[in-house]
Parts: structure tokens; sequence; C-alpha cells
């Protein structure tokens, strides 16, 4: 061991973490208007701005078709019955603002911020939107052409189209399976049917609209119904997406990719939802094997092995159910070496308790993590508007800490053997085939697409 | 020269500067119990050597192997398992080191980077495995990736002649392989002395307090040498300087436009016209190139403009460039682009902007930077680069108010000296699959 300089002054012993109260919750109003608008507006006064997240229900029982809902949202601010795109656009510069919108399988997302003393031209703005959105006929086609080819370098990613088919295994026909529209339904969607879809779907039924920021959460409330009244609901409530069947346990599947310098690895299964009684036990499964710096999985494929930059696992929700990802992007040749190490450190976990010192980590960097996280604006405008419509809230933000604490060794192994054994996930590399599929082939069965 | 008041958002900055010339700002705000630490060192990519391509961001990987106290990954599960988050990052001429902790967590978080400013330990076989990462983050994020390196890493070659600034920063596989513990060590011992660094605390502190943990930790470090700072400056291109590139991985060209802008260190009221230009040229909808290539002529798909070639505005010194960046579809001639966005200048530099076209991009601006504010790391890391690069830690608090008094013909002038001056071309053909 050589060291870089001589050592000079010996520090003291590392200093202890003194651990402070539990944060209170940040002064709050939440109401339902007549229409069916759930409002959550929360005071976090760090800077002079308010944050914006609309999340709308995918309404009625038949999924929304993918290409109008992604044309929808591209093209929701491009002009309403008052003002062209150019002038919405400056409107919304000009209190410092920024709105945009996202569509997936369970919602149309609307979010944004301003500065604070614009509240209420930004929720007029809003208002305009939702109830005189005109998807002009021009700015619709430009759109169209234009979403096309940003699919197509999209779908150029190597970790979009690793993704893609993984979705794809885990979830067959089901809504979930698919994220980006297909080219096809994109140009084939009209103006017309996107005008419908917003006539049929961005209704105030079942919708949450959260506001965080630098305000008074009473009078953003009286702001809310004076504004955004107008925005009617049909009185009949969304039905969310089915859940999907549980994902089956595949063969790796081998995608090909010729000439490709890595393999991206992606490996996905079941997790539960937050709402879960076994979620905190997950969660902080997760994180013991790969899902923050100090995992066993960085500590192996990076720390140990080099074989990657950025491996990590992690859990994403959508409304009707979550998923477990594993990801790496490993150079061609260490291909098979590495799924090796990760199905070693699966299976580790998903067998043997996780030694209390390493549970406790994760447990102090969860709640930390979350304290953080909230501690801005924006992160915990995006944190409620996630939360709200599967029915959890502000009281979230202190009783999943408490569950984090208070789960036990046995509650995170069993959680870990559910979520994390490896023979429960299937796997997706995308890589050069004909350089790594036989050894990929003499540790685990794959297929080839 | 008075000192303008702070806004409400940074009221009680203090600063102070150890007698080992560590430079210490400290920014209290208890409003959540989290604080952010960051360090920076005044070293970055222009600093190193040639045939040593890519050492200032592996030797950024070195800083978290292990130093005098602390063994390989502690660094990482001290900080985690405290509750906190950390990185830190490479740039052109500063290299950052930054955790978020709870706030009971802040003298953790001093010792460890008195520690390993204090010294590293390295090892060989730690040397290899970071050498390793660095090339699989090289693979992940240009060669195995359509637009891998575009344009941070292609356009300056382009704008620039001279090997600090036209280098790649991420470094050739064989500069990498060949780097070795006395380089760490030379590097090290020249750039990572207290006084070539600034600390900054800001969140959940109190000042009193903080300083004295301050003084604790880093107060017994030695002084050490710091280096003179280089001028990297370069003359401008005389005319325009073009290349091709093709990129075997991306389904759609692309076209970068690279400028050269006053010193971002020279009197603000010059270079603040070329940010806010930026802004009036493809911020939003309502702005010009927004308008012209993407929704009236359908020359591009997205497009992009602003100071700064790895960065922001405000993060670099002199010199630096202003950088056009469009995506676009197969069949559009980058040619009529160019004669497209020369003719967006020319408007700017003769016609203007007019009074409310300003307001509104002035109005944004601030928010950005509010925004930017809100978390104690964004908070921190600011203030640091602000104390390391101008002295003034407040002038982020001023930013906001200085871009709303930018008269509109110095915008206009600003596009005009774009329009004047030579530029970089660089285009980025596709050679991936449609």
């Amino acid at each position: 061991m050589s060291a870089v300089a001589p050592t000079v002054g010996a520090a003291g012993p590392i200093p202890a973490v003194t651990q402070g109260a539990p944060t209170p919750l940040p002064p709050s109003a939440h109401r339902t208007l007549p229409s069916g608008l759930s409002v959550l507006a929360v005071r976090r006064a760090g800077v002079p701005l308010v944050e914006l997240r609309l999340r709308i229900p995918a309404a009625g029982t038949a999924s929304v078709p993918l290409g109008p809902a992604t044309l929808l949202a591209e093209t929701l601010l491009t002009g309403t019955a008052r003002r062209d795109q150019v002038e919405l656009a400056a409107a919304i510069q000009s209190i410092g603002g920024a709105l945009g919108a996202a569509a997936d399988a369970d919602r149309l997302s609307v979010g944004g911020s301003a500065l604070a003393e614009h509240l209420d031209e930004l929720l007029d703005l809003l208002a305009e939107i939702l109830t005189g959105a005109a998807y002009p006929e021009r700015e619709v086609t430009g759109e169209r052409t234009r979403l096309a080819d940003r699919l197509a370098v999209a779908r150029s990613q190597p970790g979009r189209r690793a993704r893609e088919a993984l979705l794809a295994r885990l979830y067959g026909a089901h809504p979930y399976a698919r994220e980006l529209p297909e080219v096809e339904e994109v140009t084939a969607a009209t103006g017309e049917q996107v005008r419908a879809l917003h006539a049929s779907r961005v209704r105030a039924d079942g919708a949450v609209l959260v506001l965080v920021g630098d305000l008074d959460p009473d009078a953003a409330q009286a702001t809310v119904a004076a504004r955004l009244g107008g925005w009617a609901g049909t009185g009949v409530a969304p039905q969310d997406v089915p859940a999907p069947p549980p994902p089956p346990a595949l063969p790796a599947l081998v995608v090909d990719r010729p000439g490709s310098v890595q393999t991206t690895i992606r490996m996905g299964g079941t997790a539960p939802q937050r709402s879960d009684p076994g979620y905190a036990a997950a969660k902080l499964a997760n994180l013991v094997f790969g899902g923050y710096f100090s995992s066993r999985l960085v500590a192996n494929i990076r720390e140990r092995r080099g074989y990657t930059y950025s491996p990590r696992s992690s859990i994403d929700h959508g409304a009707a159910a979550s998923l477990l990802t594993v990801a790496a992007d490993v150079r061609t040749e260490v291909t098979a070496p590495a799924l090796v190490e990760i199905a070693y450190e699966l299976g580790l976990i998903a067998t043997l308790p996780v030694p209390a010192e390493e549970l406790d980590a994760a447990r102090r960097y969860a709640v930390g993590a979350l304290a953080l996280s909230t501690a801005t604006q924006a992160g915990l405008a995006s944190t409620l508007a996630a939360l709200l419509p599967v029915g959890l809230g502000l009281p979230f933000l202190v009783e999943h800490p408490r569950d984090l604490l208070q789960a036990t060794a046995e509650e995170v192994a069993m959680a870990a053997r559910g979520l994390l054994a490896p023979a429960a996930l299937s796997a997706v590399l995308l890589g050069d085939a004909a350089a790594m599929a036989g050894d990929v082939a003499a540790v685990t069965p794959i297929e080839l697409a | 020269m008075p000192t303008p008041p702070g806004p409400a958002i940074l009221p009680d900055l203090a600063r102070t500067t150890l007698a080992n010339g560590l430079r210490v700002v400290l920014a209290p705000d208890r409003s959540a119990p989290v604080v952010g630490v960051a360090v920076h060192y005044d070293v970055g990519i222009r600093s190193e050597p040639e045939g040593r391509t890519g050492f200032a961001h592996l030797f950024e990987h070195l800083m978290f192997q292990g130093s005098a106290n602390v063994a390989k990954t502690q660094h990482f599960t001290l900080i985690q398992g405290a509750g906190g988050t950390l990185n830190g990052s490479t740039h052109l001429d500063y290299t950052d080191y930054y955790e978020a902790l709870p706030s009971g967590a802040l003298e953790l978080g001093l010792y460890l980077e008195a520690d390993r400013m204090r010294s590293l330990r390295l090892t060989e076989e730690n040397l290899a495995n970071q050498v390793e990462v660095v090339s699989e983050e090289i693979r992940v994020n240009v060669e195995n990736r359509p637009y891998g390196g575009f344009p941070w890493i292609l356009l300056p070659p382009v704008l620039f002649t001279t090997f600090p600034n036209a280098h790649n920063g991420y470094g050739d596989f064989a500069d990498l392989q060949a780097a070795t513990i006395a380089d760490a060590e030379d590097f090290f011992a020249r750039y990572y002395a207290p006084g070539n660094a600034v600390l900054t605390v800001a969140g959940d502190l109190d000042v009193d307090v903080t300083m004295a943990a301050v003084e604790r930790h880093f107060g017994e470090l030695p002084a050490r040498d710091v280096p003179p700072r280089p001028s990297f400056g370069e003359p401008p291109p005389d005319g325009e300087r073009r290349e091709l590139r093709v990129d075997p991985l991306a389904p759609r060209p692309a076209v970068a436009v690279g400028y050269r802008v006053p010193d971002p260190l020279g009197p603000l009221e010059d270079y603040l016209p070329f940010v806010l230009l930026g802004d009036v040229l493809a911020d939003g909808d309502a702005s010009r190139l927004e308008q012209r290539l993407v929704q009236r002529d359908r020359l591009a798909t997205d497009v992009s403009a602003g100071v700064g070639i790895m960065g922001g505005a405000f993060d670099v010194r002199d010199p630096t460039g202003f950088v056009v960046e469009a995506r676009h579809p197969a069949d559009v001639a980058v040619d009529d682009l160019l004669a497209a966005l020369d003719a967006e200048l020319d408007r700017v530099a003769t016609d203007g902007v007019d009074a409310a076209e300003l307001a509104r991009v002035a109005a944004r601006f601030a928010a950005r930077e509010l925004r930017s504010m809100d978390s104690v790391i964004g908070r921190a890391r600011s203030l640091t680069i602000f104390t390391q690069q101008r002295g003034r830690p407040e002038l982020l608090g001023e930013l906001a108010g200085l871009a709303r008094e930018v008269p509109a013909d110095a915008v206009a002038a600003a596009a005009a000296t774009l329009r004047a001056g030579g530029r970089a071309v660089l285009e980025l053909r596709a050679g991936g699959a449609a």
C-alpha cells in the first residue's frame, strides 16, 4: 500500500452521527373540488417559487391508445381557443414558468413551476389548457413528424431497447409492456382523435393536483377553486388499468446488437406496491442488494471486478403493479462472468439473512434519502404526486420512515426471497450475440430474440 | 466598495480563510434539517498533461478509494450509512466533491473531506480497478451510445486548437491505462492543496459551531504551495472551421455550432448578454430558433443554445463558447439550417429584442437560478464555484437582478458579435439504422 503524500497530523476518530428529531410535516391543506379534482397545497418556502404537478388518471375501462395519448401530451401546449403556441409559451415564460406534459399507461401528467408571486397566472394557464386546448392541425402535423424522429432517436439508445425488450417479456399484452408508441401508431394518429381523447380523458374525476412552494395553503386552495372550478368532471369514476399477471420467469433473452462494445443487462421481476405491508422490507432488501452505492452489487461488479460503471437495482411503481429492475452495462467480454456475479449476489440475499449492521446502514440511508429528496420543492411535489393517486399522501413521509426503522431482519429476509430470488427474474441481454451468447449459454439457459 | 445586500435566500453568508489558505463559506438556512458540503479544487480537464488525457476525471474517482484514515468504499458507506448522498464531478476548470447529509452528520462530512485533503491512500489494485470502471463509464456514455460525446467531446477540437482546450476530457484508453500511482501523487501534491480549494457548507447549521468544526478538521492541514493558474487563452477562429463526423449508431443527423464569447470572469455586463441571448434563441416554444427552425421551417426537431460547452455559463473560465445544437431530419441540408440560424442572429442583431421578450427571458432566468438553489447541495456547489472563480459567493443571489438590468441593445450586440466572428461547425452524420 502506498500513500500519496506523507500522512500529516493524524485525524481523530471518525465522528459519530447525532440523530435529529423527526421533521414535522410542512403546513398543508387538502381538499376535493365538486368536479372530483383532489388538491393538495403544501407550504415549503425554500425559494420564492411554486411547483405544480397534475395527474389525470386514464379514464374509462378500455386502455388508452398509446399513439394518440403520446401525441396529445406532445401537443397539449400548442394552442388554445385564445392563444397560439408562441403566445402560450410566452405567457408561461413571463411568469418565470415552465410547463410540460407526458402520458403513460396509468395517467396523463402535467408538471411545471413558476415564480411564487405568479401562482394565480400559472393556474389560469393550466385552466386554459385543460378546458381549451385546441390541438391546431398545423401543430399536430408538425409534432407528429418530430415525434417520429424522436422515437427513432430514443430507440437507438441501448438502455431504451433493452428496457423495451424486458417489459415486453414481463408483461406480454398488458399495457405496461409498452412505454413508447410505435412510429406507425403516431403517424396514424389524427388531430381529431387527439381532440376526442382530450374530451373524454382530460377530466377532473379522480385527478390530483399538487402545489408545493412559497405559498399559503389555504389561500392557494381558494385560488385553485376559483381558477380551476370550471374544469369539469364526468361524474364517472375512472378505473385503473387492471393488474398484469405475475411476470413469468423465462430464460435469458439475447437481443443481438452487432458490434456492441458492451452488453446492456436488464433483469426484471415483480415488486410490492407502496401500500403493501411488506414494502418497507422489500425496499431495504433492494438497497442492500443494489439500490445504492454502498450495496453488494456495486461492491462486487464495480469496485471489486471493474466490470461496469453504474450497476444498480430499483423498484418502479405503476398504479397496478410494481417492477424490480436490475441493470448493468458491462464490456462484452465479461458478460457471462458479470451474470454469474449478479446471480451470486441475488442468490445470497434471497437465501441468507442480511447482517444487522448492513441492514441498519440501509435503513438510515433510506430514511435520510427520503428526507433529502423531499427537502426541495420539486422533490416534495413529485413525491406527493406519486403518492396521492394511489391513496397515500403526506402521512407517508412519517409512516414510511417508521416502517423502515421497524422492519425486522426476518421480514427483510422474506421480502428478499420474494423480490430478488434469481429463479424468479427474467433477463434481457442486448449486445453482440456472436461475441457473448456462447459464454452466456454456458452459465444460464438463453433464447435468441 | 459596498457589497449589495444579498437576497432573503442567502441572508447570512459567513466567510473565512484558514491559515493554510482554505477558503470557507457558510450559508445557514435552518428550514430543513439537512446540510450540503461541497469542496472544489481548482484543477480540471484543462490542466491535465499531454499523454494523460482523462487524468483529472480518473483522479476524481481515486479520491473515493480511501484516505489516511478511511478504507476503500468506506467513504461511501459512512456517508450513505448516515442517511446522506454524495458524488463528485470533473469539469474544465475545477473538480468538485459533495455530500448532502442530515445535519447531525455534518461533522462526519467535514472529517471525510479533510481526511482526503490530508492524504490519499492508493494501491495498484485500486488504481487498476478504477481505470476499468472509468473505461466502462466511457463505453456506456460515449462508445456504446448514439450521439455519445456530442457535442461536449467532439466540438472542442473544432473550436479550439491548443491541447488544454481541445482534448477529450474523458481521455483515451491508452492514456488511462498508462496512468501510474506516481502520476496521482504528483497531481495530488500539485493541485489538491488547501489553498487551491474552497469548502462550502449550506443548510441547517450554526455559524460559530460550524466554523469551529471546520477549524478543527481542516485547520491542522499544513499549507502547501498553490500552483499559479496558467492562461488557457487562445485566439478565436478567424473563419469557419468545419468538421464532419459519422456516428455509426445515430439514426438522425445533428449539428453543433460553436462561437467564442468574452471572458466569463471579465465584466459581467459584457458576458451576461450572451447568456440571455441563449434563452432568447432557444428557451421554450416562444424562442427565436424554436419558432424558426422547429415550428416554421421544420429544419430541426430539437434545438438548444447557450453559453457553455461542458456545464453552464457560470462555472467556467476563459476560453469558453456559445453553442447552438440542433437535431434534424435526414433530408434537411445542414447549410439550410445554418442559413436560418444566421438569419435569426441577424434579426436579433438588427431589429433587437423588445422589452417584453427580454423581460420574460429574464424572469425565466431568475426562476431557473432560484430552482437550482433550492437544494442544499445545489446551493453549496454554486456558492463554492462563485467563491473560487470570482471571489464573491454573494453574486449567486445577485444574478437574477443583474439579468433583469441587461439592456436590449446589449443582447443585439451579442448577436452581432457572434455573426461577425469565426465559428466552428460540427456535423454529425447519421450512420445508424433509421
